[in-house]
């Protein structure tokens, strides 16, 4: 069976860069904002802790 | 056929498969507009609860709120596609303007839904994270997909949806609901329907069009001149609620009942001027300083609490 490519207009691909953009944004946020939220939640006790 | 007309035909494929919406069609689907009235209720909420929370999280908590609310509204696109088609004021929403699939809008916001309430229950507390669940699905599940069709009550119900963020915001900073939170909630759901049913007068045709029974296709005009003089009259002590409970100063109590005042006389012009264009500007002018009204009695609370009464 012949696999065919989808052929993208300028368009699709310009609004599919511009997606591709804002989720990588807003992972690296999610990101950002997990790790500060995890240091304000255990506070001093992010070193004090079993090992 | 022709390699050309191969071509077309996946183009024409891929593009019934979506992938045409930008992302400022995406920050479309989550109402911004209203979703700037939730993050201002629900500050005004978190910043009146006792308590103290970390800054950081209390704003990780107004986003979270936030993008609940807009995940609401990218739902209920999904779900009134065909009639947004149909009215004036929404059919240039990106589903019935073809940018965005009913598909890709109902994904989104099933994302945005889980993560907005999962993220808050674990940046605040659960309590805060099931209220903000309850106030997607009420706004899904019980206005859009069920009253919203079938009643001319549904945005007197439907209005808690919109009158919980308050609720949410206080939620996230003391895990409860009190009297003072409810007090916050009963200030939109009561101002909610002579808001939207001043909308309805003006955009009668819209909603007959599209067979949504608000109350002036149902119950006509006139009675529904009635109900937004009962609910502004009704409006005027809950807009002074915050000051008889006691956590409001009496600078507040006579703002509120200034305003109150205020939104009742736009009403009783609404309920006069029932002919023409007259008419229409009367209902047009309630309905804009019905957003005004809200803003100030929310912003007054924040200003009490933030600098200290007057």
């Amino acid at each position: 069976m012949s696999k065919q490519k989808a052929v993208l207009s300028e368009e699709q691909i310009k609004t599919r860069r511009g997606r591709s953009v804002a989720l990588a944004v807003t992972l690296a946020v999610l990101v950002a904002m997990f790790y500060v939220v995890t240091i304000v939640k255990l506070g001093p006790g992010i070193i004090d802790r079993p090992l | 056929m022709t390699m050309l007309d191969q071509t077309q035909g996946l183009q024409e494929d891929v593009t019934d498969l979506g992938g045409r919406g930008s992302v400022s069609d995406y920050i479309a689907l989550l109402k911004p507009r209203v979703m700037s009235l939730v993050v201002f209720t629900a500050a005004v909420g978190l910043v009146m609860a006792p308590g103290n929370q970390h800054p950081f999280l209390s704003f990780i908590s107004i986003l979270c709120i936030a993008i609940g609310g807009g995940a609401s509204g990218a739902l209920n696109m999904w779900w009134d596609a065909d009639i947004d088609a149909v009215m004036s004021r929404t059919k240039k929403r990106p589903i019935p303007a073809g940018k965005i699939t009913r598909e890709e809008a109902f994904a989104f916001g099933m994302v945005l839904s889980f993560g907005s309430v999962l993220t808050l229950g674990l940046v605040a507390n659960w309590v805060a994270a099931g209220l903000l669940a309850f106030t997607i699905f009420f706004y899904v599940v019980i206005y859009t997909m069920w009253l919203k069709r079938s009643t001319p009550q549904n945005i007197v119900i439907g209005g808690a949806a919109g009158a919980l963020p308050p609720m949410v915001g206080w939620a996230a900073v003391t895990g409860d609901v009190t009297l003072v939170s409810i007090a916050l909630f009963m200030i939109t759901f009561t101002w909610t329907p002579p808001h939207f049913w001043a909308l309805a007068l003006v955009k009668n045709g819209d909603y007959q069009e599209a067979g949504v029974p608000m109350l002036p296709v149902v119950a006509g005009e006139t009675a529904t001149r009635h109900q937004i003089v009962l609910y502004s009259l009704l409006l005027l002590p809950v807009g002074m609620s915050p000051y008889f409970l006691g956590f409001a100063s009496a600078f507040f109590g006579v703002g509120s009942a200034i305003l109150g005042l205020v939104f009742l006389g736009y009403a009783i012009r609404v309920w006069k001027v029932r002919e023409g264009d007259a008419a229409k500007k009367a209902a047009m002018s309630l309905f804009k300083f019905s957003l005004f009204y809200l803003m100030l009695i929310f912003a007054g609370l924040l200003a009490e609490n933030m600098i200290g009464p007057v």
